[in-house]
């Protein structure tokens, strides 16, 4: 077994100057950095962690946008010893003032020992932080210089297997106070597995866009590379978003193999780029396009493939996985070299029985395989009562595997709650069917955004904040939205009076004010008369009851 | 002229990206930094203005700091145009 540190160490004498990564910006050129310039950074970092007297073993807070600073930091933590989280960076419409709300919620549980971040940040962070407090520095990135790496200062080489490696949050107020804390081995034990199941070789090359305060960006698009000596090209989320047709531009100029993208991209890389932004592109060599983090959807498959197959995209490039932060990653993998299993299965024995059964001639909908469970990882389908539940009946995901977290960070209290008899519950629903894992719902209220967890209270306490919302009176859910291939937010609530043009008004307001608090933007806002939200007989807001009812109104129920 | 790219631009946004026909988005109402055309918009927004207008929005331009209103979308869209 390894540590991070010994396996950075290894690419350092064996590699120094192979390319681990390539960064790309918008209008600038492209940025190759060795290993040994990547550990030179590192270890500047891990001076000055040093010197501010920062331990093996605490935790450090990175708040640094795509970038040079956030990848030294991030070794250079760990080559310390310590333990690095990234926390997404203030974006232009989130407000500072919830920002800072959301930095003291992870301060509080987290109680990370310093933050990195950019001087421009330093007095918005330091807003945050209260007397007190587990801070006892704040670094300022470009502020640190490289340094000629000293092996035997890194801290990180005494580290064991069995210590906690990285943190990870999600995001809003219910996310950030569940970090997952995985250990060294855990990561290993997933990567291991993980890039024998993908067949990683030599002539791979990783190509991603994706954040690393997510865990599919962290571990597929930044650690399995780096630490797997498998070159990477890594952009911004934030420069992609506005020029998709970057990540095709990249996949060819860097012959890219593998890259792992959530469901939302295949629709958004479909519909928005342009044939004048592929001129000259050849994806031939992507070998694996990786669906995962959110649900995958086999037509969201099939417009990707009629886009892009023009431009030489394999047959059998399209993929899926099902992951979570709480197993490092990768839960399961569909088979590379085929197309991801489809059944065309009866839609009404599967919303109303709970059962999968072949469609027949009946009215049916189809559904994508996840493929097979890692071979480290068992999976069960349960009951309500925690039994096993046969081949093609849907119920909760359980799972059991040598790569779990070692648990939410300081809450020992959810660690406890998120596994029954050692196996993890997922919160998700789905079936085994042919021995593949088949996803097909949530039994927990969180909702996914383009492949970002929204969990829905924290929505409906914003809601509760605009005057004319009630606290206990509104009620978020997600809606599938087939065209952009992901959900969307609905948030209803209650209003005083049934006069129309009031409640469009508070409408409004509730639209502005979560949109300005949260990570999403929020489109679709009800505002009804009283007593429209159904509660449960304890008084809690029932959401599913409540989507259905809404659904109902709507004509789609 | 620019109220007419104003109003053109205005029902799109309305119609296609808010999904809300009704919605009245004044020509100096925060569009970017206040969220009300999320980033995954945004890219519509570019295709849409190239397609109208024949002028084009590069991708490093799709933030607040270069225009944050349909006024100053308008300004330079018609700054492009002659």
């Amino acid at each position: 077994m390894t540590t991070f540190s010994e396996r950075l160490q290894s690419h350092l004498h064996q590699t120094p100057e192979r390319v681990a990564v390539t960064l790309q910006f918008a209008n600038l050129p492209d940025l190759p950095i060795s290993y040994s310039q990547l550990l030179r950074g590192a270890q500047g970092f891990s001076a000055s962690l040093k010197k501010e007297g920062i331990a093996s073993g605490e935790v450090v807070l990175l708040i640094l946008r795509h970038g040079e600073e956030l990848i030294y930091s991030y070794f250079g933590v760990i080559i310390h010893g310590a333990i690095p989280s990234v926390m997404s960076f203030l974006t232009e419409k989130l407000s500072p003032e919830r920002y800072r709300a959301d930095l003291s919620t992870l301060i509080s549980v987290t109680r990370p020992a310093a933050i990195v971040t950019y001087g421009e940040f330093v007095d918005e962070v330091r807003e945050a932080l209260k007397g007190g407090d587990s801070v006892r520095a704040v670094i300022v990135a470009e502020s640190v210089p490289a340094e000629k790496v000293n092996i035997s200062s890194w801290s990180g080489l005494k580290r064991k297997p069995e210590d906690i490696a990285l943190l990870q949050h999600s995001s809003g107020t219910t996310g950030l106070q569940k970090g997952v804390a995985l250990s060294h081995q855990a990561v290993f034990n997933q990567l291991d597995v993980y890039s024998k199941v993908l067949g990683l070789n030599e002539k791979d090359v990783i190509v991603s866009w994706l954040p690393l305060y997510h865990d599919m960006g962290l571990i597929a698009g930044f650690l399995l590379p780096i630490l797997y000596g498998i070159p990477l090209v890594l952009m911004s989320p934030f420069d992609w978003v506005r020029a998709p047709y970057r990540l095709m531009q990249s996949v060819s100029k860097y012959k890219g193999t593998l890259s792992w993208l959530p469901n939302f991209a295949y629709n958004f890389c479909a519909q928005k780029i342009r044939d004048r932004h592929l001129e000259g592109v050849d994806l031939s060599t992507w070998r694996a396009v990786i669906n995962c983090s959110e649900p995958v959807r086999w037509e969201s498959h099939l417009a990707f493939q009629e886009k892009f197959q023009a431009y030489g995209l394999p047959e059998n490039a399209l993929h899926s996985s099902y992951a979570m932060a709480e197993n490092v990653f990768a839960v399961t993998q569909s088979t590379l070299g085929s197309k991801p299993r489809v059944e065309v299965i009866e839609r009404e024995a599967f919303m109303m029985e709970r059962v999968v059964r072949d469609a027949n001639d009946k009215a049916s909908v189809t559904v994508m395989s996840s493929g097979h469970a890692l071979p480290n990882v068992q999976i069960k389908i349960v009951d309500e009562k925690g039994n096993e539940l046969p081949e093609r009946v849907i119920g909760e995901i359980a799972l059991k595997s040598d790569c779990m977290l070692t648990g939410y960070y300081n809450r020992p209290d959810a660690t406890e709650k998120a596994f029954v008899d050692g196996w993890y519950v997922t919160g998700d629903y789905g079936f085994i069917s042919g021995g593949e894992i088949f996803v097909s719902g949530r039994k927990k209220d969180m909702i996914i955004v383009g492949g970002k967890n929204v969990y829905p209270q924290d929505l409906e306490v914003l809601s509760y904040e605009v005057p004319g919302v009630h606290a206990g009176r509104s009620v978020a859910f997600g809606l599938f939205d087939e065209e952009q291939g992901t959900e969307e937010v609905v948030i209803i609530a209650e209003a005083d009076s049934d006069v129309e043009a009031e409640n469009q008004k508070i409408a409004e307001l509730i639209r502005q004010h979560v949109t300005k608090n949260s990570a999403i933007a929020l489109r679709h806002v009800k505002v009804v008369g009283p007593k429209w939200i159904l509660k449960t007989s304890s008084g809690k807001t029932a959401r599913s009851a409540n989507k259905e009812k809404y659904l109902q109104e709507l004509g789609r129920g | 002229m620019t109220t007419e790219i104003v109003n053109t631009i205005a029902k799109q946004i309305a119609e296609k990206i808010l999904k809300q026909p009704s919605r009245v988005i004044g020509a100096d109402e925060p569009l970017i930094s206040s969220g009300l055309i999320d980033s995954f918009s945004l890219v519509d927004l570019a295709l849409f203005v190239e397609d109208t207008f024949g002028v084009r929005i590069e991708d490093s331009e799709l933030n607040a700091a270069t225009f944050d209103s349909l006024s100053q979308l308008a300004e330079l869209i018609r700054s492009r145009q002659s």
